[in-house]
């Protein structure tokens, strides 16, 4: 466990003391890496915070390479892409790689997510730590949406007609934004040219800046784990906690295996299924943009699916746009909402694990049916998932009054 | 146990989900993109009965050579009009606006329409063809109701006429009164009513052909993707593999 005095110059010799000396490289280093205890009880929840970043380096790597040779203009969109796809060495790799790495972004994101209301990883000290990673949710799907309009397909087109209508929703100054959003009366290349500025650098930026707090944020309260103990409140002689071990190497190594996983199933995917039956790229968007022809059944990529449903829950435009809006602040909200004195849902009652697993089954369900043709059986069962989807929420100050929770160790619990 | 929960509904979506789907009954097209063959023989049925109308306007000709196995010059002999260069698009000669008068609509671009529709509605479509005077091109389809594409394949199919069944009217509640429809006139099946150049299996055959020359065009790099994909998974095994052992030795002081 001993942590080299200075790894850098050690490894680069002279020239790398001399930079060092310079530039601080290996008190850098030991502060974020070698010298930061992580609890060494991470599970299989864990994984999903280093993959995200993985999977934001290869979005960015990716990005750059299609930037060269997309064509952010109405009339050449679609026609460079496809030029991508046959005429550039490797340009379907690039692509597919982009575009499945969109889907798995929000895949590891929803499940870093979930890790976070599994063991309370949102309670004191950890709130600003949630609320910045739920800004870079925010942030992700913005750069989601304007991603998929830039092939300028079917999908691409009418899905951004639908959701910049939404803000013409809101009350007095709906229709002004939604022109301002568009920068024409209806969707048009200047949309594309914006869109593709906004999507390639404006928040590229702002997801860097956002996830930058976000690991800020996380070395200073430092990581909860699947126990929910605060591992600094025991320490050895020399302040290092008893239950904690150097995030490098031992959690540099872990995650490495976690990666390998991680990018045989989405290699897999790439390789053998880069559409997924139509779920990461959409059959309609195989046709180019046609704004005088509407396809039968607009509806957007999978991962916003669980929000366009509670969109469509309700029969009226503004109150439904204001309860999506509302299902993502009370996300933001919940560091605040629960109430629980046990962090981790190991130890918690089962009263707070029935409704986990139910806000996950409404999450599920309210993506499948956001995703489906709308019909009425449809929309009642949006009504009832959405129902539930809030009342999780809600319920989140008084579930420990009506459980027993069990003791919580003093000492985190053996690592599988 | 939360665990456990979630994995089965997670486990459980994927079949509710094909439960669900449906809607037209298509047959199957059993593609095989990897037969230069088929794939040779459905680029000479698209050049012959396609291209006409249909551009496939992201498709190069010399990647035709290049992936179906011919030379240049057999490309620009036997699939190209004769103007058309190597490194040209298969672009149609007709012009858009001459197309809309003849058609009411501009035949579309066929590169992705594998991709958009998907190859068994693409084979089903193309067998769908049957005779109607009320159409303006006399042909009508099956499974795309009021086409305005007349059946391009007509001489090697034959001519097909749609069977009518007759079916008796049952009674039925509009509003508060009862209604006894009459006999109806319902589509049941179609029949060869001219005999084509080919029998039926040789027609399946061509369509077969025609529809796995579709899906080629529609992503013409998915044969080197699938035989480079096996390799990046091996390479992926055996990297995971090692990843797992690094890790189990690194942790073993962790008590």
């Amino acid at each position: 466990m001993g942590r080299p005095a200075n790894a850098f110059s050690r490894s680069m010799g002279n020239l790398g003391q001399w930079i060092d000396d310079r530039l601080g490289v290996s008190a850098i280093w030991a502060y974020v890496m070698t010298g930061y205890y992580a609890p060494k009880n991470f599970d299989f929840w864990y994984f999903f915070g280093s993959l995200a970043l993985l999977v934001l380096v290869s979005q960015l790597i990716t990005g750059i390479w299609l930037t060269m040779y997309f064509k952010p203009d109405a009339d050449l969109a679609f026609a460079s892409v496809e030029f991508i796809m046959r005429d550039v060495e490797w340009g379907w790799l690039i692509r597919y790689m982009h575009s499945t790495g969109a889907s798995a972004f929000f895949v590891v994101v929803y499940l870093h997510m979930f890790r976070g209301l599994l063991y309370g990883s949102y309670q004191k000290p950890r709130e600003l730590l949630w609320v910045i990673g739920m800004l870079v949710f925010v942030a992700l799907m913005a750069e989601a949406f304007l991603g998929y309009v830039l092939p300028w397909g079917q999908m691409s087109y009418w899905g951004a007609q639908v959701i910049i209508s939404l803000f013409g929703a809101i009350p007095w100054v709906g229709d002004d934004l939604a022109l301002w959003i568009r920068g024409d009366y209806v969707l048009s290349d200047v949309t594309l040219n914006r869109f593709f500025a906004l999507h390639v650098a404006a928040m590229p930026l702002a997801l860097i800046g956002l996830i930058f707090l976000h690991l800020m944020a996380l070395r200073k309260v430092g990581s909860n784990n699947p126990d929910g103990i605060e591992i600094k409140e025991l320490t050895d002689a020399e302040g290092i906690p008893l239950d904690g071990i150097p995030f490098h190497p031992y959690y540099t190594v872990k995650d490495v295996f976690g990666v390998g996983v991680f990018l045989l199933v989405a290699a897999f995917i790439v390789f053998f299924a880069p559409d997924l039956g139509g779920q990461f790229l959409e059959d309609a968007n195989f046709e180019p943009a046609d704004p005088l022809n509407t396809p039968d059944h607009i509806k957007p990529v999978w991962y916003f699916t669980p929000f366009y449903a509670i969109l469509r829950a309700i029969p009226l435009k503004a109150p439904g746009v204001m309860l999506m809006g509302l299902s993502l602040v009370m996300l933001f909200l919940v560091p605040w909402l629960d109430r629980h004195p046990v962090r981790s849902m190991r130890y918690r009652g089962w009263v707070s694990k029935l409704a986990l697993a139910a806000f996950v089954v409404s999450f599920i369900g309210l993506g499948y049916v956001g995703g489906a043709a709308g019909s009425s059986t449809l929309t009642t069962v949006a009504r009832v998932l959405t129902v539930v989807y809030f009342g999780y929420f809600l319920g989140l100050p008084f579930y420990y009054k009506c459980e027993k929770s069990h003791p919580v160790p003093e000492r985190v619990t053996k690592h599988g | 146990m939360v665990r456990k929960l979630v994995a089965g509904v997670l486990l459980a979506l994927p079949l509710v989900v094909t439960a669900s789907s449906g809607g037209e009954h298509l047959e199957q097209a059993n593609t095989n993109i990897n037969s230069q063959a088929s794939l040779q023989r459905g680029a000479q049925l698209f050049s012959n009965y396609c291209l006409s109308c249909h551009s496939a306007s992201y498709v190069r000709y010399r990647r035709l050579a290049d992936d179906l196995g011919l030379t240049e010059a057999q490309v620009l002999e036997n699939l190209a009009p004769t103007t058309e260069k190597i490194d040209d698009m298969m672009v149609v000669a007709m012009l858009p606006e001459d197309a809309e008068t003849w058609f009411g609509v501009a035949p579309p671009d066929l590169t992705l329409v594998a991709r958009s529709r998907g190859v068994d509605w693409l084979y089903t479509f193309l067998k769908s063809f049957y005779l109607d005077d009320e159409r303006p091109t006399g042909w009508n389809n099956v499974l795309f109701d009021n086409t305005a594409m007349p059946n391009p394949l007509w001489q090697l199919q034959g001519i097909q006429a749609a069977v009518f069944e007759e079916r008796a009217g049952h009674a039925s509640l509009a509003g508060s009164k009862l209604v006894y429809a009459q006999t109806e006139h319902v589509l049941s099946g179609l029949e060869i009513i001219e005999e084509g150049i080919m029998t039926e299996e040789e027609f399946d055959q061509a369509v077969n052909d025609l529809v796995t020359f579709l899906e080629y065009i529609a992503e013409p790099s998915r044969i080197k993707r699938e035989s480079v994909g096996i390799w990046v998974l091996l390479f992926l095994a055996v990297f995971t593999l090692f990843a797992y052992f690094m890790y189990k030795d690194y942790w073993r002081d962790v008590k």
